[in-house]
């Protein structure tokens, strides 16, 4: 783990800036920024977004594994419950659905110069966030913990070497990427 | 470099490029890539502005303190990246109404406008609902094989598969 540079505040605003460029640039070249792509994907008839993502998670996935395996980095998996993850997720797609951008790709509609993305969605997304900062006591002590599973991984659930579970997901996601394409 | 200026690059160069990507961040800066955090700063900042400084003993804020962090400035790259792309391309134009949305609900801006701030907000109370996003749950979620960002990424798409044929196919 390269501790003493994660520890530098500083550089690292710049190194997420750079990671955030690329990441953007990315996005765009893969056409991901576009309302009419992650319409089409949601709409069942362009498969684009799920391409991207799911090369992704598989080149991610096997990469962030090979880093854990050399000690060089650390897993951070988010903690989930029914109350959170599933209304949320829902409540997520739903609006994901009717505006046709997700968080990350709408910064980068934004770049190329989508106007919707920047008046409309931007601004209801902070309007969102801070409805919901408003909620969270509330939702916190009644909804949010509700079937709570903590950071549970697959690997650790089946109590499995992740590798026995890496390999044959990221061979059924290149066989179902084979399907997608024929 | 006659590649940087193509309008589209393969679906899984791309996909590659952002598996790849997650690496860098997990070893250098041991950080997941997300998205959703940001906003939610960015909206603590903006509500700072009216209400001062009490704003940060709000419970959520004292989990999210409102002020500029790595995926803040994650969240800037993306749009300075995307930006350099569309630029180099010449896929860089305002655009109010998408084609695809002016197909199906004609090309007033004023209705485009109105339904993505109906959606920004759903999304934005929904991401946070959640605990993150189409990056954070799922992408780097995902390739950590969280349970959490798994059950989320499917939810994410059920919701948004549902909506969109409603919107596109029952409207």
């Amino acid at each position: 783990m390269l501790k003493a540079l994660h520890a530098k505040q500083d550089v690292q605003l710049i190194i997420g800036l750079m990671v955030g460029v690329l990441f953007g640039f990315l996005l765009q070249k893969g056409g991901v920024t576009k309302y009419d792509v992650i319409m089409g994907q949601l709409l069942l008839t362009d498969f684009t977004v799920a391409k991207v993502m799911l090369t992704a998670i598989v080149t991610g996935k096997i990469g962030v594994h090979l880093l854990k395996s050399l000690g060089k980095a650390e897993l951070h998996p988010k903690p989930g419950s029914f109350g959170s993850t599933v209304i949320g997720g829902l409540l997520f797609g739903i609006g994901f659905g009717i505006l046709g951008y997700c968080p990350g790709t709408m910064a980068g509609a934004v770049g190329q110069g989508s106007l919707d993305a920047l008046f409309g969605g931007i601004v209801g997304l902070l309007i969102g966030v801070g409805l919901f900062s408003e909620l969270y006591p509330v939702l916190e002590k009644r909804i949010l913990n509700k079937g709570d599973f903590g950071d549970l991984t697959f690997p650790r659930w089946f109590k499995v070497n992740h590798w026995v579970l890496i390999i044959p997901l990221a061979a059924g996601i290149i066989a179902l990427l084979i399907w997608i394409e024929t | 470099m006659e590649w940087l200026s193509l309008k589209q690059w393969s679906p899984y160069l791309v996909g590659i490029g952002i598996g790849l990507l997650s690496c860098v961040a997990f070893l250098l800066s041991d950080k997941p890539i997300g998205c959703s955090t940001a906003f939610s700063r960015t909206s603590g900042m903006i509500e700072r502005l009216f209400r001062g400084a009490k704003v940060q003993e709000k419970a959520y804020y004292k989990k999210f303190a409102p002020s500029v962090d790595w995926e803040w400035m994650l969240v800037v790259g993306i749009f300075i990246g995307a930006f350099i792309s569309a630029r180099l391309s010449g896929d860089l134009r305002a655009e109010w109404v998408p084609a695809k949305w002016s197909a199906a609900f004609g090309d007033s801006a004023f209705l485009r406008w109105g339904v993505s701030v109906i959606g920004g907000i759903v999304m934005g109370i929904g991401a946070r609902w959640a605990g993150g996003c189409t990056s954070g749950h799922g992408i780097s979620g995902t390739l950590q094989l969280a349970v959490s960002s798994w059950l989320a990424v499917i939810c994410f798409f059920i919701g948004g598969i549902a909506t969109a044929l409603f919107l596109f196919r029952v409207l």
